[in-house]
């Protein structure tokens, strides 16, 4: 049984989260509009500086090709820079292991995933990457992935919010306030506080004791703090370690644990407010925060009940395995669902020790597209393919041509929404079977029946959604899944970036309807209902028979008295 | 509406046009039609390839299961070419009033030849004659005449036609009654407004409108995913039978999946979609209104702000006498008696309106003219009176009665000697206040007391605008009226705004205001001087009676001339809308049940512990139906049935209610969202109940 104890954990962190919310919302609506804040006086310099040094006008306007460009341009540029630091990471400082170059594909798959925001690891990091290519080369991404994301949340705002124009924002001022002002001061605070509470920062080499028994153990080490925060903050989450924030070096105590939970979600949900405020419908914004908080929460409450049902075969009900007995049960299951809602990925027990249908609503976070606060950015403007379908299809049923916020939402955002909608779905079905059919894809299984298939499903709608977290018992590194899961990685981050960035110029160029009592509300509790239903429907459609064959079945012959 | 439009002689769905629409069906099937509705085509090609299937290996089930997905094409084909039949019914009955005409010609030198209609060209002057069928659209350039529209507006009593004012224009196909007109023609051969209309009811240029190629771009993305969730679904099968050691154990064959395919992809849309644009034309021109595109129409939803004339939409057009006001010390009765005198020889509307109210208030029969032995004085400009002299009659004293102006009957009195009593000056004062017209009425010289002329707001206008602001539609009043007077009756009519005192300049400088400002505007107008609001206008609804530049600039035309019409078209336009959206829900809901019917059924034995128990997965039959091939026919049945079944939503429209969004939103998910979820659930099972009844699996 759940403990009261549990209980009062879990809606702290709810509250926790709500109340924070609106305050960072509103600051970073502020400093992306560049208004000034109390932190203009600290960073502003490094904002200014940046500016200088690389020639950009920050006053300079975009049209959406444009910023598309600069983006793409930006994220090649970074995949580029990941991708070599692996491959000559040898002839590269700080390397104190002395660890091999980085085959082709790993580094392919590795670079395609933190310049995606995946973080995706088919990799082990202390066996596998140095001090410098974890430092220079992914949680330099961590932060500029992030930012990326966030970027494209604001060209959409200003889509909506501007009328009868082509700019959408100037991509590099974007990015670089987000990085100067949100990510970074955050970061450094939170890698303080995980440093005083013992997560380690050190570049020093793995140390060699003598356990209690005699046995020698290596203990891996690292600058691992610095990049531990921004993972969790940028819904990056690459652990520094394989074990992710299951290890102790990276989330020693309750404290950690906690606020390492909470920054999962913190500025994905405090974006949903900035977007409210910088497209001047705050009551919208609510709404939509109010779907994903359902969802959040009924994923938590499905996934609870299955892990504290008795499962028929073991006769436990609670179960331990894969899970941190410093955490416990409720906070391993907050934790896997909240980073699954968020596209971050970062693990603190293993999903693939989960209950079936805990394993199902994992899953079905991840199919949705990362809508439900989802990854920083990401969550919004993935959230807005469905928003514009609902708008369209219920907003018909009001006898008008659907509007969105006064913009008229006609063939062009459809075609573009359809798009953003499908290509993810290709991604996860078509590399699926494709992995379920042969030799390669079958040769990565260490399980059997229905969970093997999982394992498999899994893999491809963590890469699909941005997600990158695992369920573990797939062998990932090997070229037919590194090829194949980096290029899922890609088309779910750019299938969805292109056209909503479309949409945004789009948008953009509209004249804004005044609303009327004729106009489709889309502030209301009715709205929301049928945004719930609309993303329901569709992802239950689409997933509804590879759910059937993995972990449904598996539910089912649980109870039937079989395990795999 | 009239009751002798030529809509109306058809009827709904008679006998002739379901036989017609039968042999259409079958002809749509023609794959260069069907590859132009992405979703329908995608089952055709399912059903072809099954048919196929069906020679290889001709099961009961199969053949069963092949029939019905042709069916689904059938029925789907069926709908459009019923919509097309009412329309290609009516454009039939406009054809034969095209019959061969001959058109008498006025040569250059001014006298004329017979000349076959087909012939004139643009410019040409024709002559017409009592009993002359119009050859042409055109203007009359010389004369008047009386005109028979019926053969267009469907309505009998003739109409006047004149040179040279906003009357002028006259339509090919229609008749003169009387007298003699010379008609320059206005439009080439094959172009004319009869030409237009033949075309457009019968639907062969129909073009998809922008709402429409939306949503098909959706339901072809829904069917491109749904085509890869079957196309995967053998990959998964696959993988899921070795796991169980179970090969072969799934009911993956190649006519289940297509028949999942089928079931999944939004077929009930997507075969009524054309259906529904159709026939949301046709209830157009039920209600009289010629949309030149589908598009207009589809607009018409839109619309934001409407521009209303005020006489003729919103008031009766003519001021009609509402009360009696009695001067001090006279009786009501006597005032009453004394107008009525004034105005029996009054043929002026108003005249008329002022016996009329004297006869319903006091019983004061109208009196024959004839009959009265008095001087009739009609209205002069410079006496601004008009009245009744009685003569000296034995006892009778000479009566002189009078009624007109304030400040003419005051001259009248006191010239007299009478005296114009200050209680009367404050009552003419109120009434020109409240918008309306005083007409004092004197007797000698003593004045007996006020008419009170109205601009009378026609019966339930007032309702009309308040549903309109309930639907988020702002109506806007024009007149040419003081802004004191259009204030009162903008108040009386409940209109939101008014422009008074506007030029033709005024309503296309509001139009362009409101359209920058976002907003989708729709007028109505007749004259010459409207057309180029007419053309700014989002949605400009032309009279018929208006003239040709004004029949023009629009983008519809109103062949009964009603004003009021607009809040006709603009209810048709969100009715079509919502038809659309309604059945789009109701297609996706739908596919939760047909899961629930067809994913057990094929993959309901896998993993089972034995080969005689029921897999895990069967528990998902929560319709319990009664075998995995009773299921699937079940689903694919439904699938096909649905379509029949909601023809006549598709033609009728779904129904509109004059509400808020938010009211018509929430009726319409419970009917539609919800009904789509539940309702196939119900389906299927009885169909499944009744296909093991008969034996049929």
């Amino acid at each position: 049984m759940i403990t009261i104890a549990e209980i009062v954990q879990l809606v702290f962190y709810a509250v926790v989260l709500l109340l924070l919310t609106p305050p960072l919302g509103k600051l970073m609506a502020k400093i992306f509009e560049g208004e000034k804040t109390f932190l203009s006086p600290v960073v502003g310099w490094l904002e200014r500086l940046t500016y200088k040094l690389s020639g950009i006008d920050p006053n300079e306007e975009m049209n959406w090709k444009t910023y598309m460009w600069a983006m793409l341009a930006f994220n090649f540029f970074g995949f580029t820079v990941v991708f070599l630091l692996q491959f000559f990471q040898s002839h590269l400082p700080l390397n104190p292991q002395q660890l091999a170059d980085v085959s082709w594909h790993l580094a392919f798959n590795t670079a395609v995933s933190f310049m995606t925001n995946t973080n995706w690891q088919s990799y082990a990091g202390e066996v596998t990457l140095s001090y410098f290519v974890q430092m220079i080369g992914l949680t330099v991404q961590n932060f500029v992935s992030a930012a990326t994301g966030i970027a494209i949340m604001l060209a959409l705002v200003r889509g909506i919010a501007r009328k009868t124009t082509t700019d959408i924002g100037n991509f590099w001022t974007d990015l670089v306030r987000s990085t100067v002002y949100v990510l970074l001061p955050l970061s450094i605070l939170f890698t303080i506080v995980l440093v005083s509470e013992g997560t380690v920062q050190t570049f020093s080499g793995y140390q060699t004791i003598t356990t209690l028994e005699g046995a020698q153990q290596t203990i891996p080490l690292g600058p691992a703090a610095s990049q531990v925060a921004i993972k969790q903050l940028g819904s990056n989450g690459g652990g520094f370690f394989n074990m992710n924030s299951a290890y102790p070096y990276e989330n020693p105590t309750p404290l950690t644990n906690f606020l390492e939970m909470l920054s999962l979600l913190l500025l994905a949900s405090a974006l949903v407010y900035t977007f409210g405020i910088m497209a001047k419908a705050k009551r919208h914004a609510w709404v939509v925060w109010g779907v994903m908080f359902f969802m959040f929460a009924s994923g938590l409450t499905v996934s609870l009940w299955s892990e504290y049902t008795t499962n028929p075969v073991t006769g436990v009900a609670g179960g331990m395995e894969g899970k941190e007995t410093r955490f416990g049960v409720a906070n391993s299951i907050l934790w896997s669902v909240a980073t699954t809602d968020a596209s971050n990925g970062s693990v603190n027990a293993m999903h693939d020790s989960m209950s079936p249908l805990s394993g199902a609503v994992a899953m079905i976070n991840m199919k949705l597209g990362e809508i439900i606060f989802g990854g920083v950015g990401a969550g919004m403007y993935g959230m807005m393919i469905f928003i514009l379908l609902t708008v369209f299809i219920a907003g018909l049923m009001v006898g008008r041509t659907p509007e969105y916020l006064g913009k008229k939402i006609e063939s062009f955002e459809v075609r573009m929404a359809a798009i953003a909608m499908l290509l993810p779905s290709v991604g996860i079905l078509i590399f699926t079977a494709i992995a379920c059919i042969s030799e390669a894809g079958l040769a990565g299984l260490n399980n059997q029946g229905p969970h093997g298939f999982s394992e498999i499903l899994y893999a491809f709608a963590s890469t699909a959604g941005n997600n990158g977290s695992a369920f573990a018992g797939l062998t990932a590194s090997t070229p037919f899944y590194d090829t194949l899961l980096g290029i899922n990685m890609l088309i779910g981050r750019f299938g969805v970036i292109i056209p909503m960035l479309a949409i945004a110029g789009s948008l953009a160029k509209k004249k804004i309807t005044p609303f009327s009592s004729g106009t489709f509300p889309t502030d209301t509790f009715l709205f929301g209902l049928l945004l719930l239903g609309t993303i329901l429907i569709v992802g239950a459609l689409t997933f509804f028979p590879t759910q059937v064959l993995g972990p449904i079945v598996e539910h089912f012959l649980m109870l039937n008295g079989q395990v795999f | 509406m009239n009751s002798k439009t030529l809509s109306s002689t058809l009827s709904f769905l008679s006998g002739e046009i379901v036989i017609q629409a039968l042999k259409d069906a079958f002809k749509k099937f023609h794959p260069k039609l069907l590859v132009k509705n992405p979703v329908m085509f995608v089952v055709a090609v399912g059903s072809a390839i099954t048919t196929f299937i069906v020679f290889q290996e001709s099961s009961s089930f199969n053949i069963q299961i092949t029939l019905w997905l042709w069916f689904t094409v059938l029925f789907a084909n069926f709908a459009e070419a019923i919509a097309e039949g009412r329309g290609k019914a009516q454009a039939e009955a406009l054809k034969k009033n095209r019959s061969q005409l001959i058109a008498r010609l006025q040569t250059a030198n001014g006298g004329e030849k017979s000349v076959s209609a087909t012939q004139l060209k643009k410019g040409d002057n024709v002559i017409c004659e009592a009993g002359d069928v119009i050859p042409a659209d055109g203007v009359i350039i010389e004369g008047i005449a009386s005109v028979d529209e019926s053969a267009i507006t469907g309505e009998s009593a003739p109409v006047i036609r004149e040179s040279g004012d906003d009357r002028s224009s006259v339509t090919g196909g229609t008749k003169v009654l009387s007298d003699r007109i010379v008609i320059r023609v206005s439009s080439e051969p094959g172009s004319s407004f009869l030409d237009r209309i033949i075309s457009l009811v019968e639907g062969s240029k129909r073009q998809k409108t922008p709402n429409e190629i939306a949503l098909t771009i959706l339901l072809s993305a829904l069917t491109i995913i749904f085509l890869l969730v079957v196309a995967t679904l053998p990959a998964f099968v696959q993988y899921s039978e070795k796991a169980s050691g179970q090969a072969g154990g799934a009911l993956t064959t190649l006519p289940v999946l297509i028949a999942l395919l089928v079931c999944l992809i939004p077929t009930t849309i997507g075969g009524l979609l054309s259906a529904i644009g159709i026939s949301g034309m046709d209830r157009l021109i039920r209600k009289n209104v010629i949309a030149t595109s589908g598009r207009a129409a589809e607009a018409a939803g839109d619309v934001d702000v409407l521009l209303l004339d005020k006489t003729g939409t919103i008031t009766l057009g003519n001021r009609m006498a509402t009360e009696f006001f009695a001067a001090p010390k006279i009786l009501e009765e006597r005032l009453a008696d004394a107008a009525q005198l004034s105005s029996l020889a009054d043929e002026t509307p108003e005249g008329r309106s002022v016996v009329v109210l004297a006869k319903e208030k006091y019983q004061l029969r109208g009196r024959d003219v004839a009959d009265v032995a008095g001087h009739f004085i009609p209205f002069s400009a410079q006496t601004r009176m008009s009245g009744v002299d009685f003569p000296k009659d034995g006892k009778k004293v000479e009566r002189s009665i009078r009624k007109g102006s304030a400040d003419a009957i005051k001259k009248f009195v006191t010239e007299q000697g009478g005296i114009f009593p200050k209680e009367v000056q404050t009552v003419v004062d109120d009434i020109a206040r409240r918008g309306s017209t005083p007409l004092v009425v004197a007797e000698n010289k003593e004045v007996l007391g006020v008419i009170q002329l109205k601009d009378v707001v026609k019966g339930g206008i007032k309702e009309r605008f308040a549903q309109l602001r309930q639907m988020g539609i702002k109506t806007v009043m024009i007149t040419g009226d003081n802004p004191l007077t259009a204030a009162a009756i903008a108040a009386e009519a409940g209109v939101d705004d008014f422009i008074a005192e506007a030029r033709p300049e005024d309503k296309l400088k509001r139009i362009r205001d409101e359209q920058a400002n976002g907003k989708l505007v729709g007028m109505i107008g007749d004259g010459t001087n409207d057309a180029p609001a007419l053309a700014q206008a989002d949605v400009g609804i032309a009279m018929n009676s208006g003239t040709q530049a004004a029949r023009e600039a629009g983008n519809m035309v109103d062949l009964d001339s009603n004003p009021t019409k607009l809040i006709e078209v603009v209810e048709t336009g969100k009715q079509l809308l919502m038809t659309r959206g309604a059945l789009t829900t109701f297609s996706i809901a739908n596919d939760v049940a047909k899961y629930f019917a067809i994913i057990p059924a094929m993959v309901g034995t896998l993993y089972a512990a034995s080969s005689f128990s029921a897999g895990p997965l069967s528990a998902l039959n929560i319709m319990n139906l009664a075998s995995p091939q009773s299921a699937i026919l079940s689903a694919v049945i439904f699938n096909a049935l649905i379509i029949v079944a909601l023809i006549p939503l598709a033609l009728r429209g779904v129904k509109y209610r004059a509400v808020g969004a938010n009211s018509v939103l929430q009726r319409n998910l419970l009917i539609y969202g919800i009904g789509g979820i539940i309702i196939p659930f119900i389906g299927i099972k009885l169909i499944d109940i009744i296909i093991v009844a008969l034996r049929l699996i």
